[in-house]
C-alpha cells in the first residue's frame, strides 16, 4: 500500500494503476486487489472484469474520450486520469468535464507526472486525489494545494468567478 | 486605467511567493532542468546566451509613470541599465542574474505588474491597439475587454498547459493596429444593427513558420458571452491541437485541418455547455471594469491653434516631426504623441533607464501620467495638448526619440536577434542598422513615404517579417548568416502574408538590395502611390529583375 492525497491529507490507499508493458500486456492482478485499468481495455472486454472481488476503475489517457463513458459513470467509485508528461495539459480538460458536463460524484484521480507545482490547478478542475510522482515528497505536494488563496475564474471548486463576487461585494458594501 | 484591489495585488504576490520558492528548490536540485523549464517560461524566464532573460507583462500596452519608473529602477538595479520594448506589448531585461529574479517579480507586484505568461505554452499577454482609448478612428474603447479577458487568462486552472503558446489580441477601431488577424485568437469591437456590442471571433492567425491570415468564425458574440466563448475555443484547442511537432502545435494548423467551418462547428457544441453559464458577463461586470478608463479631465481646447500653425509654418523640421510622429485624437485641441525608439544607431526597441524617467517625467507634465507601448516598440504619450507639442519635440529630441521616421522604412520593426538570442538564426541589430544608415537622408526617406519594416531573426517571427511591406528574415546556411526578404506583406485591415523574392543576400549586400528595390519603386509609382500599393499593382517580378540583375 503507498500513500497518496486525497481531500487534503495523506492517506494510505489500496488502489494500483495498472498499465500496458511495452508488448500492450497488462500485469497480472489478484482479483481480491483494487485496480486501475485503462479505459480502453476496459472498454473492449468490459465483462473481463466482473467476477473479481476487490474494486475496478478505469484510468483515461489524455486522447480518450469522457463522452464514451457518460453512460457508465455510476458503475465506478473512481476514476483516474493520466499524465504521461506534466506538459500535456489535456487531462485538465477532461477533469472539468467529467465533473461538469457529466456529473462524476465518485473520486478523481490524477495519476502519473503529478507534483507540487501542478496539484493546485488539477483541484480547482475537479480532481480530489493524487498519486504523486515517484521521487517526489508528498508533503510539498500538500504544500502546492495551497499556493493561492484566491482565483479569477469560474471553476467546479468555485462556479462564481471572482468578477461576480467582486460586484456582489461592492453592491452590499454599499 | 485599471487598479489592482486586494485581490489582485494577493494573487500577484502569491505567484511572485510560488516562483521564489521553484527558484530555490531548482537552485538547491529538487527540480530538474526538464521540470524548472516549463514553469519559469511561463514567468518569462528565458535562459538566453549571455544570461537569462525576464520577459515582463504591459497589458495591453498601457503603463502609468509610477509604472515606467519602477521599470526604469529595475533596468538600473538588477540590469545593465536599459529595456527592450517588444512586439507584444511586453518589456525584456537581457542581463538579469536568475537568483535575484524574484525579487524583480517582487518589485513588479508592488506597482501591479507581473510576468506571468509572458511565454511558455499558455495564453500569453492581450494586447491591442495603442492609441485605444485616444484614438480619432475609434468606435469602441476595447480596454475593458482586454483586463476582463487579462483576469480570466491569469492563472486559468484549465489552461496552464496547451499545445503550444497562444496569443489574443483586441481591436475596437476602424484601422486595426493591433494585428489582430495575426492572432491566435483575434477580436473586433463592434456594434450590431440594434446597438448591441459584442465581438468578431477571429481565429488561427499566426506568423512563424507557417504564416496565415485568421479566418471569421463568428461575425458577432455578444460581450456577455466572451469568456465562456473563449473557453469553448481553448478547449477544443487543448484536447484537440497537435502535440506531436511544435512546428504544428499552434491553432492555425487545427484550424486549417478542420477547415474554419469544421472548427467553428466544434467550438459552437463546446460553446452550448458553456453557454450562460457562471462565467457570463453581467452589465454591471462590464460596467465595472469600464468604469476604469474613463475620460481624464481634458480641458476644453480649441483644435488647429493660430500659434500652432504658425509653428508648423516656420519650422520645418517640427512640421516634419508633427506629421510623422504625433496622431489625430478623439478631444479638439489635443493629440497623441509617438516617440520613436528607432533612432540609427539604438537597438529597435532599446530604452535607457534614464530615458524612461524622462517620459515617466513629461507623461505627467504634459498629460495624465498615462505611456502607451505600441507593438511597433515604440513609446505613446497619449495626450498631449497641441500648444506644448513644440516643446515636447524640443525635449524629445535631446532624449533621442524625435527621429522623425515612425510609420516609415526607418521604423524598423525587429527582435533582439542572434546578438541576445539563442533562437536566432542570424543577427539583426546590426543589419537593420545598415538599413537605417543607408536611408539616413530624411528627405529621400519622406519622399519614399510609409514603409513597414519588419525583421525577425529566425522563423519564430519575433519580429513579424511576415506582414511587413518589406520583410527580412535571417537564415542559416551551412552555419553563416543570410537574408531572406519578401515583398507584400501587411498588416491591418487588408493583413496579408509577404512572399519571398529570391536567394538570401549575405549580410553586405542587404543595404544595395534595399537601394534597389527603392529606386523601382519610386520609378514605378503613380502619383500619390504608397509602395504597399505598388507592390500590389505591378507584383514582384520587376522588383526580382532589379534586385537580381547581373552586373554589366
Amino acid at each position: 500500500m503507498r500513500s497518496i492525497i486525497k481531500d487534503g491529507q495523506v492517506v494510505t490507499d489500496s488502489w494500483t494503476v495498472l498499465r500496458p508493458d511495452e508488448a500492450g500486456q497488462l500485469p497480472e492482478a489478484a482479483p481480491e486487489r483494487d485496480v486501475i485499468v485503462p479505459f480502453a481495455v476496459w472498454k473492449a472486454a468490459p465483462e473481463a472484469w466482473q467476477n473479481r472481488s476487490g474494486r475496478l476503475a478505469v484510468w483515461l489517457a489524455p486522447d480518450d474520450e469522457p463522452a464514451e463513458l457518460a453512460g457508465s459513470l455510476d458503475a465506478f467509485p473512481l476514476l483516474a486520469v493520466d499524465f504521461p508528461a506534466f506538459t500535456d495539459g489535456r487531462g485538465y480538460s477532461i477533469g472539468r468535464l467529467l465533473r461538469e458536463r457529466y456529473h462524476y460524484q465518485g473520486e478523481l484521480r490524477a495519476v502519473g507526472d503529478v507534483w507540487q507545482d501542478l496539484v493546485h490547478s488539477l483541484w480547482q478542475v475537479g480532481f480530489n486525489s493524487f498519486e504523486i510522482k515517484e521521487g517526489k515528497a508528498l508533503e510539498d505536494a500538500l504544500k502546492g494545494l495551497g499556493t493561492f488563496s484566491e482565483r479569477y475564474h469560474s471553476t467546479w471548486r468555485e462556479p462564481e468567478p471572482l468578477f461576480r463576487r467582486r460586484n456582489t461585494r461592492h453592491k452590499t458594501v454599499a | 486605467m485599471y487598479r489592482y484591489d486586494e485581490v489582485d495585488y494577493r494573487i500577484v504576490r502569491e505567484r511572485v511567493e510560488q516562483f521564489r520558492d521553484q527558484t530555490r528548490r531548482f537552485l538547491a536540485g529538487e527540480l530538474s532542468e526538464d521540470e524548472f523549464r516549463p514553469l519559469r517560461l511561463m514567468n518569462g524566464l528565458y535562459i538566453q546566451r549571455h544570461a537569462p532573460m525576464l520577459r515582463v507583462a504591459i497589458p495591453y500596452g498601457h503603463l502609468s509613470s509610477k509604472q515606467l519608473r519602477k521599470l526604469a529602477h529595475i533596468a538600473r538595479t538588477y540590469d545593465k541599465g536599459y529595456g527592450h520594448f517588444t512586439t507584444r506589448q511586453n518589456i525584456q531585461y537581457n542581463w538579469p542574474a536568475l537568483e535575484r529574479v524574484p525579487d524583480i517579480l517582487a518589485e513588479l507586484a508592488d506597482v501591479e505588474m507581473h510576468a506571468i505568461q509572458t511565454s511558455g505554452n499558455c495564453v500569453r499577454n492581450t494586447t491591442t491597439d495603442a492609441f485605444a482609448g485616444v484614438a480619432a478612428d475609434e468606435l469602441i474603447d476595447p480596454r475593458p475587454y482586454c483586463e476582463i479577458i487579462r483576469q480570466w487568462s491569469t492563472l486559468h486552472p484549465e489552461f496552464a498547459f496547451l499545445p503550444r503558446k497562444f496569443k489574443i489580441a483586441v481591436s475596437g477601431s476602424v484601422e486595426d493596429r493591433a494585428a489582430t488577424l495575426v492572432h491566435d485568437v483575434g477580436l473586433h469591437v463592434v456594434q450590431s444593427a440594434d446597438g448591441e456590442i459584442g465581438f468578431r471571433v477571429i481565429v488561427g492567425g499566426g506568423l512563424g513558420r507557417t504564416p496565415m491570415v485568421g479566418e471569421v468564425i463568428r461575425e458577432f458574440l455578444p460581450t456577455r458571452h466572451i469568456l465562456t466563448y473563449l473557453d469553448a475555443i481553448l478547449r477544443v484547442y487543448n484536447r484537440y491541437g497537435r502535440r506531436d511537432n511544435k512546428y504544428k502545435a499552434r491553432i492555425k494548423i487545427l484550424v486549417k485541418a478542420l477547415t474554419p467551418q469544421g472548427f467553428a462547428a466544434k467550438v459552437e457544441d463546446e460553446w452550448l455547455h458553456l453557454k450562460d453559464g457562471p462565467a457570463t458577463l453581467r452589465d454591471e461586470d462590464v460596467a465595472h471594469y469600464a468604469s476604469f478608463f474613463d475620460d481624464p479631465a481634458y480641458e476644453t481646447l480649441a483644435a488647429n491653434l493660430e500659434s500652432f500653425g504658425a509653428k508648423l509654418a516656420e519650422d520645418r523640421a517640427f512640421a516634419r516631426w508633427a506629421e510623422h510622429n504625433t496622431r489625430p485624437h478623439q478631444q479638439p485641441g489635443y493629440r497623441s504623441v509617438v516617440l520613436s525608439l528607432k533612432k540609427t544607431g539604438v537597438p529597435p526597441g532599446d530604452i535607457t533607464a534614464e530615458q524612461m524617467e524622462a517620459v515617466a517625467d513629461w507623461s505627467e507634465r504634459f498629460g495624465f501620467g498615462e505611456v502607451r507601448v505600441a507593438h511597433e516598440q515604440n513609446l505613446i504619450l497619449p495626450d498631449v495638448k497641441e500648444s506644448d507639442l513644440f516643446e515636447v519635440w524640443q525635449l524629445a529630441r535631446a532624449q533621442g526619440f524625435a527621429t522623425p521616421n515612425v510609420g516609415l522604412l526607418t521604423d524598423i520593426i525587429c527582435c533582439p536577434g542572434g546578438d541576445f538570442c539563442s533562437l536566432a538564426n542570424a543577427r539583426s541589430i546590426p543589419v537593420a542598422e545598415a538599413i537605417q544608415r543607408k536611408f539616413d537622408d530624411l528627405d529621400y526617406l519622406h519622399d519614399l513615404g510609409e514603409i513597414d519594416c519588419n525583421f525577425s531573426g529566425c522563423m519564430n517571427a519575433c519580429g513579424h517579417h511576415h506582414i511587413g511591406n518589406i520583410g527580412i528574415l535571417g537564415v542559416d546556411k551551412n552555419g553563416e548568416e543570410w537574408y531572406q526578404v519578401t515583398l507584400g506583406g501587411s498588416q491591418g485591415n487588408h493583413t496579408a502574408i509577404g512572399k519571398v523574392i529570391g536567394p538570401s543576400f549575405a549580410q553586405a549586400d542587404i543595404p544595395l538590395a534595399f537601394e534597389k528595390i527603392m529606386n523601382t519603386y519610386v520609378e514605378q509609382r503613380q502619383a500619390g502611390e504608397r509602395f504597399i500599393e505598388t507592390v500590389r499593382r505591378i507584383g514582384l517580378d520587376p522588383f526580382k529583375e532589379r534586385v537580381y540583375a547581373k552586373h554589366h
